[in-house]
């Protein structure tokens, strides 16, 4: 395995193991909100950067050596942190400010994003809880003007100087260069992945797919790249067999995330052949190119080859028609539409969202769900009537 | 010479009588363009380019404004409904969905009639902002462009002009503006003049430098105005007329009302008891009562963080440079919109400024359920404030626009407590001071 660059391995546990136990691990180690890989980095001597949803230039900070951990909640009781918020707010700014808040992660730098008007707000709360540096990087959200790729490219120079500050070394081009090259390979094995899951959705179980995925934000990427590379041929060769499961697109999962089991149960019934599920991780369809300017080439990316979500506007691609694609293209027969509670994008696109969907005669399941609930029943029956009242339509 | 016609009759009273004046002969346009088939340029509060649009000869429809109306006029819920009942969800903004059901209602509001939009410039001020132009988009297909003007990235890595980092992002808001001129001839059919948006932008100087006298005005004891109810007629001007000789001289004329009331002694109370700040966005649906409560426990609103970021910043008083009106509007934009994300989002350090020059006793934070622009951080900033000075604070939280969440008894019980609370800390301690009043 390609060692990152403190020589720390941070999650070890699924090493030599067949598949099933990998995938044991990685289920764990998502619902665990001890966050101990990011714990056995920060104990190795590195530093980490955290970074709100949804999309982060993770290699920028990896560049300088420090680990980027996407931050997305935990299912722990915001004991701290309900005092320092309305009552009207989602569940993720909540616990992630918990998980920092009651040191179960521990940070040197904080990001966040104007991804929505509650998450814009998280660089003034942190800043005022935490001595550690906390700031906004300023995604462009004018997509489509023509000087967006020049601004985000002096965007992200500004966060390598800040980056370079916290890190305490500089960060050249080659080692832009060199990151970029680590994740280019995993935006291909997550690629692969999503390819299982379009192709064989019976090989790998709807949150296995997910945990596979998920852990990629809270290790090395070489150590995710050298998970994906042992665990993607194994999934590849099972002997699973096809079921009768009605393929659906699960859309929803952009920033807070449903808890595994909800995942699971929707699992239960149908394939979830595609998704927006941390989507910030797969947000860049591409390879990056490795010749050039590598912020400018990582600005271009980020605005010109990426994906879609509800909390950006891109007059090229409006969010019901890529959504009519990915439905398409995934081969899948429904949707289902999910909100975060209290998320405001997430809930206005549903609206758009059903509305092309009945114009297309796609069948839909709308619901809401939050990263702490604990019962899923009442859903799992809503959604199991909803496919058979499909399947014998 | 009786009291109605002393010399001072007129000029007491002139900014509300003047302002509701303006506010209809606005929505007369507004009127007037809808039954013509004429489209609108829609904008929002916080950097509405009104200098800009206004040389395309386009009516400006403020959606928040019209949103807020509505609840001011108690008919908030018969909207918000119909806008539910077409699948928006009751946990998103309220002044969206006012909006959806306007448009439903084909732009048909109790004030008479807003034009369909012909293009819209959203900033990012509000993320809000860009989904409802969105909304717009599916709706009608016209134009909709996200102005970006990116804020300060912390409390502690504030920029101004010259700065590096700010004119990196000033060059990016210009390019911006430049490339929305030929959408606004296309869409107008009025070519760009260079001189008629300077015209406006001095307008719009004026108007910035005398909001900010006003605010400072208001330093005044007893405070000439109301910050919450007075503020908020100001505050539309401000928007509705931003760019216009009109407007421009509504604001000379208020900095001479205030003036005149602050060396008279003409307070908006009989008796200022305690003065207050207010925090958030205010309570629309109750917007007269909610102001008695405080009023009853001898509470005057000195200033309010609304006055700030509602007016886009106009309140930094910043004057944009004339000679090359194009980079100047970029740079007014810029100190503009983000001095109004700043009183959102990093106020800590302003308020408690605020505090000591408007010599306040207390501050009212006011978070709402239909914004968390405005509302997401206040129970932390209420912490920081308390933390770094001894501030006497209220917490209250209803909308600015669904009755279904507001508390009319909850929130008197709360405010005549926190009146009770002043009152103890203004009680001298017993025998030990003479009866002299003082502040702890």
């Amino acid at each position: 395995m390609e060692a990152p660059l403190n020589n720390v391995a941070s999650f070890l546990a699924w090493e030599g193991k067949p598949i099933d136990a990998i995938l044991d691990r990685c289920r764990e180690l998502v619902d665990d909100p001890s966050f101990p890989t990011v714990r056995r980095w920060r104990e190795g001597g590195g530093k980490v950067l955290g970074h709100f949803q949804v999309y982060f230039p993770e290699e920028i900070a990896h560049a300088a050596g420090m680990l980027p951990v996407k931050l997305r909640g935990a299912s722990v009781e915001p004991t701290h942190a309900d005092s320092r918020f309305g009552s009207y707010l989602c569940s993720i700014v909540k616990t992630t400010l918990e998980i920092a808040l009651n040191g179960s992660i521990q940070v040197d730098l904080f990001v966040t994003h104007p991804i929505c008007d509650a998450a814009r707000n998280l660089a003034g709360v942190w800043g005022r809880n935490f001595d550690f540096p906390c700031e906004i990087l300023y995604l462009p959200q004018n997509a489509n003007a023509a000087h967006a790729p020049a601004y985000l490219r002096d965007e992200y120079d500004r966060l390598r100087r800040r980056i370079e500050a916290v890190a305490g070394r500089a960060v050249r081009a080659d080692d832009l260069r060199r990151s970029i090259g680590v994740f280019n390979e995993n935006r291909a094995l997550i690629r692969r992945l999503y390819a299982i899951k379009r192709e064989s959705p019976w090989l790998l179980a709807a949150e296995d797919a997910y945990a596979l995925l998920a852990v990629g934000g809270m290790i090395p990427r070489e150590e995710h790249n050298a998970l994906l590379r042992a665990a993607l041929p194994q999934v590849e060769s099972r002997p699973a067999r096809p079921q009768d499961r009605f393929r659906i697109v699960f859309e929803g999962g952009f920033c807070e995330q449903p808890p595994l089991d909800l995942i699971q149960a929707i699992g239960r019934s149908c394939y979830i052949v595609d998704d927006d599920f941390l989507i910030g991780l797969r947000w860049i369809l591409e390879d990056v190119p490795l010749d050039g300017d590598p912020l400018a080439e990582l600005a271009r990316a980020y605005i010109e080859r990426s994906s879609y979500s509800p909390v950006q506007h891109d007059s090229r691609k409006p969010k019901e028609k890529m959504l009519l694609q990915r439905i398409e293209r995934a081969g899948a027969r429904a949707a289902v539409l999910t909100a975060a509670k209290m998320c405001e994008p997430g809930l206005e696109e549903q609206v758009a969202y059903t509305h092309a969907l009945d114009r297309e005669q796609i069948p839909y399941f709308v619901s809401e769900f939050e990263e702490n609930m604990t019962s899923y029943e009442h859903l799992a029956i809503q959604l199991e009537t909803f496919v058979e009242n499909l399947m014998f339509d | 010479m009786n009291s109605e016609t002393r010399p001072d009759a007129a000029l007491v009273g002139r900014g509300n009588r003047e302002g509701a004046r303006l506010f209809r002969e606005w929505f007369e346009v507004l009127t007037q363009a809808a039954e013509q088939g004429r489209g609108g340029a829609y904008v929002f509060v916080m950097g509405s380019l009104g200098e800009l649009l206004r040389t395309f000869d386009l009516p400006l429809v403020f959606p928040e404004i019209n949103s807020l109306q509505t609840a001011v006029r108690h008919v908030a819920h018969e909207y918000l409904n119909e806008a539910e009942d077409h699948g928006y969800s009751p946990d998103i903004c309220g002044y969206v969905k006012a909006d959806v059901a306007t448009q439903m209602r084909s732009g048909v509001l109790p004030m008479g009639r807003i034009p369909k939009p012909a293009i819209a410039i959203c900033t990012n001020a509000c993320n809000t902002y860009i989904k409802w132009g969105e909304i717009w988009e599916r709706m009608y297909g016209v134009p909709i462009v996200t102005l970006d003007v990116p804020g300060n990235r912390s409390a502690a890595s504030r920029s101004g002009p010259g700065e590096p980092e700010f004119e990196t992002d000033r060059r990016y808001v210009a390019a911006q503006i430049k490339e929305i001129i030929p959408l606004l001839e296309r869409v107008s059919g009025v070519k760009f003049d260079i001189d008629r948006l300077r015209e406006n932008m001095a307008h719009a100087n004026t108007m910035n430098r005398c909001w900010k006298r006003v605010l400072e005005l208001n330093r005044t004891r007893p405070a000439p105005f109301s910050a919450l109810s007075d503020g908020t007629i100001y505050l539309g001007v401000a928007n509705t007329q931003r760019g216009t000789a009109a407007g421009a001289a509504y604001f000379t004329d208020l900095v001479e009302e205030m003036a005149y009331k602050g060396r008279e002694g003409i307070g908006t109370l009989s008796e200022e008891k305690y003065r207050l700040l207010f925090v958030g966005v205010p309570c629309y649906p109750i917007f007269r009562r909610f102001a008695e409560m405080f009023a009853e426990g001898g509470g005057t609103f000195v200033n309010s963080t609304y006055l700030w970021f509602a007016s886009g910043g106009a309140n930094t008083g910043f004057e944009c440079r004339l000679d090359d009106p194009l980079e100047g509007l970029a740079e007014g934009l810029l100190v503009g919109v983000r001095d109004a994300m700043d009183s959102m989002f990093f106020h800590t350090q302003s308020l408690l400024e605020m505090y000591r020059d408007y010599d306040a006793d207390g501050v009212i934070y006011h978070p709402i359920k239909s914004c968390r622009t405005v509302s997401t951080g206040l129970a932390d900033s209420r912490r920081a404030l308390m933390a770094a000075a001894d501030v006497p604070s209220l917490y209250i939280e209803s909308d600015m626009m669904d009755r279904r969440v507001v508390s009319e008894a909850q929130l008197k019980n709360r405010i005549d407590a926190f009146f009770e609370g002043l009152a103890t800390r203004r009680r001298p301690p017993a025998l030990e001071t003479g009866g002299a009043s003082q502040r702890t």
